[in-house]
């Protein structure tokens, strides 16, 4: 059975809906982020989880009981969970290991085993050897272990995240998310996590929730939500992509410029009328000379109007032959092409992703 | 864990309330306990004040109270006097402040700690005491300066006369006029160089630059500080009723004590107190809507760079300026208080044979009121802080945290006293009050309740903003630990809000010490407060134990803004007036 399910859950401000008919189930031990732009209602969400907000419709269910439902919300402090706020929330007026041993003081635990459980948390961390410190003596990734080391000694029955890592520097952002990954591995809590920048979500969770406009438009496991995104909303958020209009009739799928069948997209469902696909621009190759494509991988000329390059990779604007298509295509550093310069595209089959 | 808690709710959820109360914190009690101390301290005597204004004594509706208060030609001069001595005094204030404001925050002036220090003497020196420090140098037969003045010149006429109408405007101006700086400084202190860079590229000399470009942007700030000075002005009653009354100047609030002389005329009073009331709720309407204005200061603050504008040999006359200030505002005042506190006459100036400890000693072993004054003062002082800081406390938990969806209209009622002038509120006090059935006429209970009512606003200001600087994450991250409320509030919130609460506090405590005009109509013969026996010792007229009674209270006084220093910080007192 699931751990946490909330069911259909709304919340509303006045006339606007931010939390639409929300459905979510967590295995027990899962990590899932809330991935969305910013104003969509994760954080609305995940308070909803803590019981910091009441929902207007809807419920949330912990171990199968009813914890937050319109006309009755059990109090935080009785849930058992624990929570990571942006503002990390550390209490200035207490030191470290005061801050850590907090929750278990509150459980009323002996002294003795506060303290062992405190320092092995703090340990766990990389924290012990500033345990007497106060909080405004740390820096902020500091502060950010001590944040976790505090919610996740307790052994809470769920981990609640707000983007934690929002107010840290990049390349701290990028050890932190390891971090957090490592600690999951650890200790195996299941886990809500909440951010807006989806590298995050994806080096974190087992599963992403897409939320848009306060619903949840897909979850799924980050590499299938990367190559099989179901809606136009997460094809466009997550990664770059093209999408391309066209028609299926006669078990072919028809597009401004190239055509394949049906068969060759492994597994998609695809009724027949006009349909939308996403192609993502590292599945589509480039080619100076006409390419030794496999058969039904459609081939396409074309010239090349605008490139960037990235880092990693060039982005290049491709403009087919014959078609009135924009495609953006990913080429490696060295494979350099000049802008208006004719080049061969041949396009994957199997990584278009049919998209509502 | 709360497993056995969550069936029970949802077994009872069908049922309704029995749920629903449950689970309701109690901040629907709370809100009503706070709504009931507030309409007592606040709604009720203002409201009650309102009523007697058109009763008789037997309760019947009249219009006679207020055809006698503005019956007579004596009365409703001493309306006009009222609003010529607040422009005036404000005038004053404003040109003594604003120049020390400009030196301190924008050019290289020596002294600037110095001037700081003064400003803040000034701002906690009793003002009855500036008054009766001027009765000492400037009354026109042996005033020293008028003596000095005839012993230099052999002339016959007095130099200044203290008992005027401009100098009652003086000596009231000379205590108020850190208002003015404190409000200029600020919107200085916010303007950029490049604003005025901007103009001297332009062609406008450093004198030009200041009257075309700095002094406008600080316009509205000015405004601000003149339109304070006028309300305390004409609100106060020590200065006025010190000078006044000798001087035959009579002013609103000198008309309202004399009210209140046998027989009493409560009613009369109360209909007499309306204008001030209404002048004071409007010009702070007035200025709310000044400085909420864009476009002005507030908009530059960010970025900006400042420097300090060089003033070559100028910058001594701005130093003399500030110290000439700090010398009749404190300095001289101050002296010859203390001069006279230890003289046997103190007309016959600094001399061996004059001194005596006398007056300290009649005040402190022989005078029946003196110590219980003192102890009074303070009892019922620390007594209203903390009353006050409790309800502002608690009321600014619920705004902050917005607790309930009426929780704003307790903080309304919290700020309301702000535009009550003390004595109205004295008043007030006295018709809900003062007879039965709660006959608290003359008792301790009163005038602390009093005191709470009136310094309500800065209480209730300082808990807010202590309030405002604790995250409510802070809290809640109390709460998903397993903390209830109350945990959070005792471990975290508490903690992190004592300072600036204890700062709040003093400052209560330390204005309410000094408090006259709401005590003088509410103390019985036991119940006197320093401040009250200070004025009823300076109508018998005795200058060197009056003398000696204000250095008692000075001391006190000091002691506590040294405490609310070291345990506050620097300019507590200063930093939201
Ligand atoms: N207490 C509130 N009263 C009114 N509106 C609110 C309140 N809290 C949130 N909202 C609105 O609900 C919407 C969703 O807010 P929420 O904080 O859940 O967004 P979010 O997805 O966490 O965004 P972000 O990434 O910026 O943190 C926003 O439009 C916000 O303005
Ligand atoms: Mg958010």
């Amino acid at each position: 059975m699931s751990r946490l399910i909330l069911s259909n859950l709304t919340k509303r401000y006045g006339a606007i809906t931010v939390v639409d008919g929300v459905d979510l189930a967590l295995e027990e031990g899962e990590f899932v982020s809330l991935l969305g732009p910013s104003g969509c209602g994760k954080t609305t969400t995940l308070r909803m989880i803590a019981g910091f907000v009441p929902p207007d419709g809807g419920s949330i269910a912990l171990d199968g009981k009813t914890i937050s439902a319109p006309d009755s919300v059990l109090p935080p402090e009785r849930r058992g969970m624990s929570m990571i706020f942006q503002s990390y929330a550390i209490w200035p007026n207490m030191t470290v290991e005061e801050n850590v041993g907090f929750g278990l003081k509150l459980r009323n635990l002996p002294s003795a085993e506060i303290r062992t459980r405190t320092l092995e948390m703090l340990d766990t961390v990389q924290m012990a050897h500033l345990a007497r410190r106060y909080p405004a003596e740390l820096s902020g990734g500091q502060q950010q272990r001590v944040a976790l080391a505090r919610a996740i000694v307790i052994k809470p029955a769920v981990l609640l995240l707000d983007e934690p890592l929002s107010n840290l520097d990049a390349n701290l952002r990028e050890e932190m998310r390891f971090e957090i990954r490592r600690l999951h591995n650890a200790f195996r809590i299941t886990t809500v996590y909440v951010t807006h920048d989806q590298a995050e979500a994806m080096a974190t969770s087992d599963r992403i929730a897409v939320m848009n406009a306060g619903r949840v438009e897909q979850i799924d496991a980050p590499h299938l939500l990367y190559a099989r995104p179901r809606t136009r909303f997460v094809a466009g958020f997550i990664g770059r992509t093209n999408l391309i209009e066209g028609t299926v009739a006669n078990a072919t799928f028809a597009a401004d410029g190239f055509s394949l069948p049906a068969s060759a997209m492994a597994g998609q469902a695809l009724p027949p009328g006009p349909t939308l696909v996403s192609l993502r621009p590292q599945s589509i190759a480039l080619h100076r000379d006409v390419p030794d494509a496999p058969n039904g991988h459609p081939v396409m000329q074309g010239t090349i109007l605008e490139r960037t390059y990235l880092g990693e990779s060039w982005d290049y604007v491709v403009s087919p032959a014959e078609s009135a298509l924009r495609l953006r295509v990913a080429g490696p550093p060295l494979d350099v092409h000049d802008v208006g310069s004719a080049v061969w595209l041949a396009l994957d089959p199997a990584q278009l992703a049919v998209v509502q | 864990m709360a497993s056995e808690q969550v069936i029970t709710r949802a077994a009872t959820a069908r049922t309704g309330w029995g749920a629903k109360l449950r689970n309701v914190e109690p901040i629907m009690a709370l809100w009503i306990a706070l709504a009931l101390a507030l309409a007592f301290l606040v709604a009720f005597p203002l409201v009650k004040l309102m009523i007697a204004s058109f009763e008789t004594r037997d309760g019947a509706f009249t219009l006679n109270n207020y055809a006698t208060a503005y019956g007579r030609a004596r009365y409703l001069e001493a309306l006009f006097n009222s609003l010529k001595l607040g422009a005036l005094s404000a005038t004053i204030a404003t040109v003594i402040a604003v120049p020390m404001a400009w030196a301190v925050s924008r050019t290289d002036m020596p002294g600037k700690g110095f001037c700081w220090a003064m400003v803040m003497a000034a701002f906690v020196l009793p003002p009855y005491l500036g008054a009766i420090g001027w009765i000492l140098l400037a009354g026109p037969n042996s005033g020293f300066l008028n003596i000095l003045w005839r012993a230099l010149t052999g002339a016959e006429d007095p130099l200044v006369n203290i008992y005027t109408f401009s100098g009652l405007a003086t000596v009231i101006a000379l205590h108020s006029f850190p208002l003015v700086f404190l409000f200029v400084k600020s919107a200085l202190d916010l303007i950029s160089s490049e604003m005025e860079d901007a103009a001297n590229i332009l062609g406008a000399g450093t004198i030009a630059t200041m009257r075309r470009v700095t002094l406008p942007l600080a316009g509205p700030a000015i405004l601000g500080g003149f339109i304070i000075v006028f309300l305390e002005t004409i609100a106060l009653f020590g200065t006025p009723a010190i000078i006044g009354i000798p001087a035959r100047i009579n002013v609103v609030t000198t008309q309202l004590w004399q009210f209140f002389e046998h027989p009493v005329r409560m009613e009369v009073a109360a209909a007499y107190a309306m204008p001030l009331l209404l002048i004071t709720v409007a010009m702070i309407g007035a200025q709310k809507l000044l400085l909420a204005r864009k476009g002005f200061v507030s908009q530059t603050g960010k970025g900006g760079e400042r420097r300090e504008i060089k003033l070559g040999a100028w910058r001594w006359v701005m130093f003399a300026w500030c110290g000439g200030v700090g010398l009749f505002a404190v300095f001289l005042p101050v002296m010859v208080l203390i001069q006279a506190s230890f003289a046997k006459a103190w007309g016959r100036g600094l001399s061996l044979d004059n001194f005596t400890l006398r007056n300290y000693r009649l005040l402190l072993f022989e005078h029946d009121m003196a110590l219980t004054s003192v102890w009074n003062t303070i009892w019922f002082s620390a007594a209203a802080a903390t009353i006050a800081l409790i309800i502002a406390l608690l009321v600014a938990y619920m705004v902050v945290r917005k607790l309930s969806r009426f929780a704003d209209a307790l903080g309304f009622l919290a700020m309301a006293p702000f535009v009550i002038p003390g004595i109205i509120m004295a008043i007030g006090f006295y018709a809900a009050y003062a007879s039965p059935p709660f006959a608290m006429y003359g008792t301790a209970a009163l005038i602390i309740l009093a005191f709470a009512a009136r310094f309500l606003p800065i209480a209730y200001a300082n808990a807010n903003a202590a309030m405002r600087a604790v995250h409510p994450e802070m809290e809640e991250a109390v709460r998903i630990l397993g903390g209830g409320r109350m945990t959070a509030i005792r471990f975290v919130t508490a903690p992190l809000v004592k300072r600036a609460l204890l700062g709040g506090w003093l400052i209560v405590f330390i204005v309410a010490t000094r408090e006259l005009s709401a005590a003088v109509f509410l103390v019985g013969p036991r119940t006197r407060t320093m401040s009250v026996l200070l004025y009823d010792l300076s109508e018998a007229g005795n200058f060197e134990v009056l003398a000696a009674f204000g250095g008692i209270l000075l001391v006190i006084t000091m002691v506590f803004v040294a405490v609310g220093m070291k345990l506050a910080g620097r300019d507590f007192m200063l930093r939201r007036s």
